[in-house]
């Protein structure tokens, strides 16, 4: 019962944990994989799951009552057929057992993570848990870790697996992330702000941190991702399953096409046997796309997932190929987040020296990069000679008023009898802050504002106020943002694609148009409050449009929840990372883009199949139709362009053709088609020419080469 | 002379095309009502401004077209006791239903002999007020998909159907029956209220002609798609169609609305590119049709076909073999079902292409209404699949296609060929139905599919081989006419209600566009494709096997 120190505890055993994300390993299909896949395949044939696809279930029933064909009346043809029927449906389920057990070698990494571990949880009564008091200090029991509750405040130091997903409500730690995310450098967590959530199954590499516990054991994150990339969760997205309506009744219409045909053909005097009736419908119906879907749905996610990308649902990979506008924030994702101050401009009727005292003043505390980089600034033009006299001790006991997003200004109030007060910030707040003392703001401070925006940097207008007098612009810090390269390219091949970027910020409209224009995006939205996002967001909505956003902090959740594809950092605070639909591991918000092209690579994926399938069975009706009724009407020998050697061989091998197209198109479905980011039109020429004309003409090659082999054998040819 | 006809035919609808389309646009958008149309909802207690749901629409529609049904089984089991009779006797309940089914669902199946079974006030009360009104009900359907896919984000209201269905009647069927009858009547067509006229016949026998208000008849039948002649001989009779002249009207008449339409929806949905791609897939589905099947006639096998330069079988000598050919194409292209040929004796492929252009859907360009919606639902199955292949989930005039529209899309296509198929499969394989069938082998599978192809498309045209005057035959064709009307209507009004409620997604150089020639030739692909798998088996025992022949 003593609170973990760094000696008191031994490090815990690190298990070797391989990335959960692997470099891109490619899609070939390893024999030592499919024969992994068989097993659940054939466990796949359960008629009970099977009616969930109704192509597969068709193939299936077709497939049983050959059987019985083959077994009451015996012969070679029948054999062969119901043989390969059964492989039809063989094929179709090694198809999604492969997709599946892609993902089944990454949960098993991730359940290296999950082991039990002991959690020092803190024993205090209600009423000191909102106390301010270190948590540290307090006393702790050893529970296991699957007897947390969310609210409970767990101390984790050095060495030790965090027990459970949360927020650090204390301290600050460098944490090893590499299970979750596969990137080896350590990150920082620490309590407040939006670095604060820690994730279940991470450990702690340094200090101690207290962390309260917000998902129950059983649904933390890490129990969500082994779901996902197993597909043990994996719900029929809406456009799956809106193709899955079309094949059925693509299905149903050539279950009464053959079904009727045997009226028709015993009218005709040339009554059908089932087993040839069985091999035309199956040959007819969409098993190729049918065989396929699920694997695309299954490795669509599972291409995200090789990114470092969770998404939620399926439904949000789906949206991310509709999106139409793309919400970025500027810092992080446009710029290289750290902002340089690299010039003090002077306000009239104010020094530089005042300007520089105040703007190191408001800066002291300011840990951020741009607050270092203004302290620095000053000390590097105010070198000993008349270096301002203020020191660190001049802002002892002052009180910090911090940045935030609705007053967009940060600032100091130094006690004493002149009670100083100084602020720093957006244009439009301290001009606010400084009339509403009473103060007026000189046009000549817009000049400077105007100056610094139109360059792309960002004003940053210092003011003060002494005692109650009214408060007086001193002058304005540029700050320069530094565009990230290649984003011009990222743009205009989104533009391409249909998708308007617009750029969030919370800079004035000058220096966001000015940063804008160097990056290439569509729009902006300018000193942006969480408000102002959000009803941007409403807004494309309302028009029709779908919106795709990244974001990390709790600001960030509302937008996220309401945006149609929202990337939470995994980096950013649970608050975020719970509205939004996906998570990215890398934390790298220009992974949006990938989304998009991935989410726009399976909707293709499914087209394409779709219509190298539909365009298939052209060629299967002149294999089959003239083999069925040429006894009686000699004259539709014309229709057997592609010269078949026998009727059996003929139906025989278009079923042979239409089993093996599943199995040469699983690696197509698993890596998904190409995709190039130009004009939907040139899109659906390219796509139209290669999946449906090559699926209208493979056929009638891949048929006629069957055949040539199945002539061979003897009573076929 | 067969291309001379087709441009000046061209020539006319496109002359037409875009005033009309206009015209047709201001009837349904415009928010005044006139004074004879007002007396109309008065009299028929509506309230012709209230907009209607999708729901409230379908019932509408449906009620009045159930009792139209009503009064035309009344009509056709009591006609010996109407006035102006002509001595009829009255229809048997399986005839009198078909006959009632037919007419309501625009249909204009005839197992009857018209000027022989039906007496003056059946044609005048019953029959042609439906070719009015069985019409407007078809272009009602389709301007309630066009609203649907104009709103956006409403609750689904469609319009008022007792409005569409007056307007239609009153400032479009009516003003231009009219126009086109006094044209006919310039050709030669008759127009009078005689009874049997006793003729002296050139070797000395009397004979009894007919004649009637065939002009005012036969100008509704051929603009409302209906198709149901005064005279047996339909089209082909000289009183209906006395020359190369009125055949020509007729034809442009058949042609005219269902080619218009998609200007209308084109002005409608607020992009006029949108309706020349609709009516470019309609004219070049119709355009392959008419060489198809002029070529089949022109060079229709045997010596005899040869030395007359076509095969001249069961055609008027006054049209000619392309003249013929262009009619049939035309009136199995709409689901209009007029006649001025015998088909049964068209050349084994032409017989092909036309029982083809019904099974299409009737959507090239198809009947009034019915052929634009029926395309439009044509193109939403084409943009399922290719929308997906420029990596957006499928959309059409920025309505997203999800589940619950494809449903609906889905159970339309497949109305239709289970209709036909197990129709024809059920004639065949019984006894009764094979009792009709003329000549056994091929050419009667040939019949019999051309029968259920013809009533479940609500076209109405024979072969005239097969013997449909039969319990049998009128009650099964009966069943395909009304549920192959009814249920695409109820079908497509849901979708509609749906589009209407959805918010409408802009465009962007990411959408699929659906007004470039790629996509003209993809739907019209799509549709040959999706009707040619499903008929091949069949086709391929009878017109297939004949042409091959």
């Amino acid at each position: 019962m003593s609170a973990p120190t760094l000696t008191s505890v031994a490090a815990a055993p690190q298990p070797p944990t391989p990335p959960a994300h692997p470099p891109r390993t490619g899609s070939a299909l390893s024999w030592a994989q499919v024969r992994g896949a068989l097993p659940g395949a054939l466990r796949k044939l359960d008629p009970r799951e099977m009616i969930a696809s109704p192509v597969l279930f068709v193939v299936e029933v077709g497939a049983v009552l050959t059987t019985g064909l083959a077994i009451t009346d015996p012969s070679l043809f029948a054999t062969l057929i119901t043989v390969w029927l059964w492989a039809t449906v063989v094929f179709a389920t090694l198809a999604e057992s492969i997709a599946e057990s892609r993902g089944k070698a990454q949960a098993s990494s991730l359940r290296a993570t999950q082991r039990q571990t002991t959690a020092h949880k803190v024993v205090a009564s209600g009423s000191t848990m909102t106390t301010k008091a270190g948590y540290t200090t307090m006393a702790t029991e050893e529970v296991p870790s699957a007897s947390l509750a969310v609210g409970d405040v767990v101390l984790v130091g050095a060495g030790e697996t965090i027990p459970g997903d949360g927020d650090v409500v204390e301290g600050a730690a460098s944490v090893d992330e590499s299970a979750i995310t596969g990137e080896s450098a350590p990150v920082i967590r620490e309590s407040g702000g939006d670095r604060s959530s820690v994730t279940g199954g991470t450990v702690v590499l340094s200090d101690t941190i207290a962390v309260r516990i917000t998902a129950p054991a059983g649904s933390t994150f890490v129990d969500r991702m082994i779901a996902l990339v197993e597909g043990s969760e994996r719900q029929r997205t809406p456009n799956e399953i809106a193709l899955n309506i079309l094949l059925t009744s693509l299905t149903i219409i050539f279950l009464l096409a053959v079904v009727t045909l045997q009226p028709f053909a015993i009218y005709s005097g040339s009554p059908q046997s089932l087993l040839v009736l069985v091999a035309l419908l199956v040959c007819l119906i969409p098993t190729t796309i049918g065989a396929l879907l699920s694997a695309i749905g299954i490795a669509g996610m599972d291409r995200l997932v090789q990114r470092g990308v969770l998404a939620m649902s399926g439904r949000a990979v789906e949206a991310a190929g509709d999106v139409d506008t793309l919400l970025l924030d500027k810092t992080g994702t446009i710029t290289y987040g750290n902002r340089r101050a690299t010039d003090l401009l002077v306000a009239p009727g104010s020094t530089a020296a005042e300007l520089a005292q105040a703007a190191r003043l408001a800066s002291l505390a300011d840990e951020t990069p741009e607050g270092r980089s203004v302290v620095a600034l000053v000390e590097e033009r105010f070198s000993s000679t008349d270096a301002p006299d203020a020191t660190d001790a001049d802002v002892a006991g002052a009180e910090l008023v911090a940045f935030s997003a609705h007053t967009r200004m940060s600032g100091i109030d130094l006690p004493g009898a002149d009670g100083l007060h100084i602020r720093k910030g957006a244009t439009s707040a301290v001009a606010r802050w400084v009339r509403s003392t009473g103060g007026t703001v000189p046009d000549e401070v817009d000049t400077l504002v105007d100056g610094v925006s139109v360059t792309g940097g960002t004003p940053l207008v210092v003011a003060e106020q002494r005692g109650t007098a009214p408060a007086r612009v001193l002058g304005v810090i540029h700050l320069k943002d530094v565009v990230k390269e290649g984003l011009r390219e990222r743009f205009d091949e989104l533009r391409a694609m249909g998708i308007r970027t617009v750029m969030v910020t919370g800079d004035n409209a000058i220096t966001a148009r000015a940063i804008a224009a160097e990056a290439g995006v569509d729009d902006v939205l300018a000193e942006a409050t969480p408000e102002d996002k959000l009803a941007l967001i409403r807004r494309e909505q309302a028009g029709g449009r779908l919106v795709a956003m990244a974001g990390d902090g709790t600001n960030d959740a509302p937008a996220l929840a309401q945006a149609d594809v929202g990337v939470a950092m995994n980096t950013g605070t649970s608050v975020a990372k719970e509205a939004g639909n996906m998570v990215d591991l890398d934390s790298d918000p220009t992974k949006l883009i990938e989304i998009v092209r991935i989410g726009k690579q399976l909707l293709i994926t499914r087209g394409a199949l779709t219509t190298f399938s539909i365009a298939n069975d052209i060629a299967k009706y002149f294999a089959i139709l003239p083999a069925m009724f040429m006894v009686v009407f000699p004259q539709l020998e014309v229709l057997n362009i592609m010269r078949l050697s026998s009727p059996e061989s003929a139906i025989l091998s278009a079923v042979i053709f239409n089993a093996l197209i599943i199995v040469a198109l699983i690696p197509l479905s698993l890596r998904g088609v190409t995709y190039r980011p130009v004009a939907a039109s040139a899109l659906l020429r390219r796509n139209l020419l290669v999946y449906g004309l090559g699926g209208l003409v493979a056929p009638f090659i891949g048929i006629k080469l069957i055949d040539l082999l199945t002539s061979l054998l003897p009573g076929i040819g | 002379m067969a291309a001379g006809q087709i441009i000046v035919l061209l020539a006319a609808l496109a002359a037409v095309h875009l005033p009309l389309g206009a015209y047709l646009a201001r009837v349904y958008t415009s928010p005044r009502h006139l004074r004879v149309e007002r007396a109309g909802y008065r009299l028929m207690r509506v309230d012709a401004d209230a907009e209607q749901k999708w729901t409230s629409y379908l019932f509408s529609l449906l009620g009045f077209s159930m009792a139209s049904v009503l009064v035309l089984y009344a009509l056709g089991r009591l006609q010996q006791h109407l006035p102006m009779s002509l001595g009829v006797s009255p229809f048997d309940p399986a005839g009198a239903w078909n006959t009632a089914v037919s007419f309501v669902t625009n249909t204009n199946w005839q197992w009857y002999s018209g000027e022989a079974a039906a007496g003056h006030l059946l044609q005048m009360v019953g029959l042609a007020v439906q070719n009015f009104v069985s019409a407007a009900v078809g272009i009602s359907v389709a301007i309630a998909l066009i609203r649907g896919f104009q709103r956006s984000g409403t609750d689904g209201r469609l319009g008022n159907f007792w409005s569409d269905l007056t307007r239609t009647c009153v400032r479009v069927l009516l003003p231009m029956a009219f126009i086109g009858a006094l044209a006919l009547l310039a050709t030669g067509v008759i127009q009078n209220f005689d009874a049997h006229t006793a003729v002296q016949t050139l070797d000395g026998a009397t004979q009894h002609v007919l004649g009637g208000p065939v002009a005012s008849q036969e100008a509704i039948k051929e603009l409302g798609t209906n198709g149901g002649g005064f005279f047996n001989a339909n089209s082909a009779h000289p009183f209906e169609n006395p020359s190369p002249v009125s055949n020509l009207i007729e034809i442009f008449l058949i042609l005219v609305i269902p080619f218009t339409l998609p200007r209308t929806f084109g002005i409608m949905v607020g992009d006029r590119r949108q309706g020349w791609a609709i009516v470019s897939v309609m004219g070049t589905l119709w355009i392959s049709a008419v060489m198809l099947l002029t070529w089949a006639e022109m060079s229709g096998p045997g010596l005899a076909a040869q030395a007359a330069g076509g095969a001249l079988e069961g055609k008027e000598l006054r049209f000619g073999t392309a003249g013929s050919a262009l009619f049939a194409a035309a009136t199995t292209g709409t689901s209009t079902g007029a006649v001025n040929a015998m088909h049964d004796s068209l050349t084994a492929p032409g017989g092909g292409v036309a029982i083809f252009g019904m099974l299409l859907g009737e959507v090239a360009p198809g009947g009034v209404g019915t052929g634009l919606y029926g395309l439009l639902m044509l193109a939403i199955v084409a943009v399922f699949v290719a929308g997906l292949m420029v990596g957006r989930t499928p959309e059409y005039l920025g309505k997203k296609i999800g589940r619950q529209e494809m449903t609906l899309v889905a159970l339309y296509i497949l109305t239709m060929p289970l209709l036909v198929l197990v129709g024809t499969a059920i004639a065949v394989a019984t006894p009764a139905g094979q009792a009709g069938i003329q000549e056994m082998g091929p050419h009667g599978l040939s019949e019999v599919l051309y029968a259920f192809a013809s009533a479940s498309n609500n076209n109405g045209s024979a072969f005239a081989g097969l013997t449909v005057a039969t319990p049998f035959y009128n009650t099964l064709l009966g069943v395909a006419m009304l549920a192959g009307r009814f249920i695409p209507i109820a079908l497509v009004l849901a979708l509609a209600g749906r589009f209407a409620s959805q918010r409408t997604t802009p465009a962007t150089v990411g959408t699929l566009p659906t007004h470039q020639p790629l996509f003209v030739g993809l739907v019209a692909a799509v549709t040959v494709v999706v009707v040619g798998l499903t008929f091949i088996p069949v086709l391929s025992l009878g017109p297939i096997v004949e042409s091959l022949s």
